[in-house]
């Protein structure tokens, strides 16, 4: 791996940047791995980079049916906070949290992760009381978080409108400093590069088509596009196409897949110093490095795989957003795509064992999965070199569908998302 | 949007209705009878297919009843759409809808 450094950069611009590596290999599938992968996202490249780093297993094949960073990676808006209300979900964001604040030491790879403050507003005293829940369950699990009146908001981003006169007045604001926002392509390209440094085979271009199972069950081998390869340990990371995946192994899962889209204005001077949500009139907005606003939108209504949606989902956002930041209302939006979100029924994701041996799963992020991705790499991993979970994921099992025992984020943020 | 083909009313925008998840997911006819693997398949399993996708939707700013869609998700075109208590009509393969 050829290391970044300012050295670096002085040396290679000597040699007019010609003598740059491609930063990861473009692995030939091998007949047996020891651990295969099956997603290429910022998740399952995640944990083939803490499997090979802190497990000892680097006999590992990342799966990608498509290319590194095509699918949600990409698709997302970068969004990073740990503000959750219960006690596990809390534990789970902030293991993330935690790993964010040196990665991009850690990766050798610049993720940009800018700690620049997710301040979630309240426009009624529904929206008052429920943050400021938020908050102290936050406190008392070591979470930061804390309260801003309507008129420390506006200090706090100052193209904010907090005039009485709105449809939906802000009256007031919890403000999480250690969130922010990262680059979502370097995350997963930084954790590609040092994979494979590592060993891990990364194979784009390649679809699981089936898994093969044998004697009691327990898995044996993957049959991909690309022929078939042996393994007594697959880790599926697929989001939006896990449902399909874990049909290959006749498992039927409490998952549904939506179109969750999202969109970014024309390019701007910096005029957005932190990351606004507001889950009442459904709006999320930050700004990119590049200068586009970064909006996110809401899922569409139906399940589907087509990586778009209805134009009435993002008007609805755009509509909040001018409301909120009437500044922005001749902004042109550039770009809008959607991504494929794989949604369980109590909007907290599913990270564990399977009833089928050697066969692992981490799905269900829904709408919020970028934020996890170090920790949930991290806890992945170790589920998987271990073969039993790690005790922050241990809550998120499969089989809480079948006893009840749900983490019901889903009522916590009261919203549809 | 979508346009869907209400069963009493017509084709109508997708604003006109509100969705309704799975379809033919049947509540088990003696609940305590069942075990919880399959109670909690009945509440959370859904196929979720990549593909023909039978579900229901409910013409909320129209006639305001119910009815069941097949639906190909992976270009959200409509094969069908039919009142509840229908038998789920029988359609070709849609094309392109087997690959993933």
């Amino acid at each position: 791996m050829q290391r970044f450094s300012a050295l670096a950069l002085i040396r290679h611009a000597f040699g007019g940047h010609r003598s740059w590596r491609p930063q990861w290999r473009a692995a030939e599938p091998k007949a047996a791995y020891d651990a295969v992968i099956v997603g290429g996202g910022g998740h399952g490249l995640a944990t083939a980079y803490y499997l090979a780093t802190e497990f000892g297993i680097s006999n590992v094949a990342v799966l990608e049916k498509g290319w590194i960073g095509g699918g949600n990676t990409g698709r997302n808006t970068t969004i990073i906070r740990s503000n959750y209300l219960f006690d596990e979900s809390a534990a789970l964001y902030d293991h993330a949290v935690k790993l964010w604040e040196g990665l991009s030491q850690a990766l050798n790879y610049n993720v940009m992760f800018s700690q620049r403050g997710v301040m979630m507003l309240a426009h009624n005293v529904h929206d008052q009381q429920s943050l400021q829940r938020h908050i102290h369950a936050n406190r008392l699990n070591g979470v930061d978080n804390e309260w801003l009146s309507a008129r420390q908001a506006k200090a706090f981003c100052p193209p904010l409108n907090i005039e009485k006169s709105m449809r939906y007045p802000v009256t007031g604001a919890a403000l999480q400093r250690r969130g922010g926002v990262a680059r979502h392509d370097a995350v997963a390209w930084g954790y590609a590069r040092a994979a494979d440094a590592m060993g891990v085979d990364i194979i784009e271009n390649c679809a699981v088509t089936a898994i093969r199972r044998g004697v009691g069950g327990a898995v044996e081998a993957v049959e991909t596009t690309r022929g078939t390869i042996e393994t007594r340990k697959i880790g599926v990371v697929a989001a939006g196409n896990t449902s399909t995946v874990m049909a290959m192994a006749d498992l039927r899962m409490p998952l549904e897949s939506y179109p969750l889209q999202a969109l970014v204005s024309e390019p701007v001077k910096p005029i957005f110093p932190c990351v606004v949500m507001s889950n009442t009139i459904h709006a999320y907005i930050s700004q990119s490095d590049k200068g586009e606003l970064v909006i996110g939108a809401g899922t569409d209504a139906y399940v589907s795989y087509t990586q778009r949606g209805a134009l009435h989902v993002p008007m609805h956002t755009l509509e909040a957003i001018c409301e909120l930041f009437p500044i922005f209302r001749r902004l042109r939006m550039l770009r809008n795509w959607g991504g494929i979100v794989d949604v369980t029924p109590d909007r907290s994701p599913i990270i564990g064992k399977t009833p089928v041996a050697g066969l692992y799963v981490n799905c269900g992020w829904g709408t919020g999965g970028f934020k996890a991705t170090p920790g949930s790499g991290h806890l992945f991993a170790w589920t998987l070199a271990k073969d039993e979970p790690h005790p922050i994921n241990a809550p998120f099992r499969l089989d809480r569908f079948r006893d009840g025992y749900l983490i019901d984020e889903a009522a916590a943020a009261a919203v549809a998302h | 949007m979508l346009l869907i083909d209400c069963p009493f009313c017509g084709k109508r925008p997708e604003l006109e209705f509100r969705y309704g998840g799975e379809a033919h997911l049947a509540r088990p006819a003696d609940p305590a009878d069942l075990g919880d693997k399959a109670w909690g398949q009945f509440l959370y399993g859904r196929s979720n297919p990549r593909g023909v996708h039978a579900e229901r939707w409910r013409h909320v700013h129209g006639c305001g009843r119910f009815f069941n869609a097949l639906r190909d998700t992976t270009n959200d075109r409509f094969a069908a759409t039919y009142k509840i208590g229908e038998e789920r009509p029988a359609i070709p393969e849609a094309e392109g809808a087997a690959s993933a």
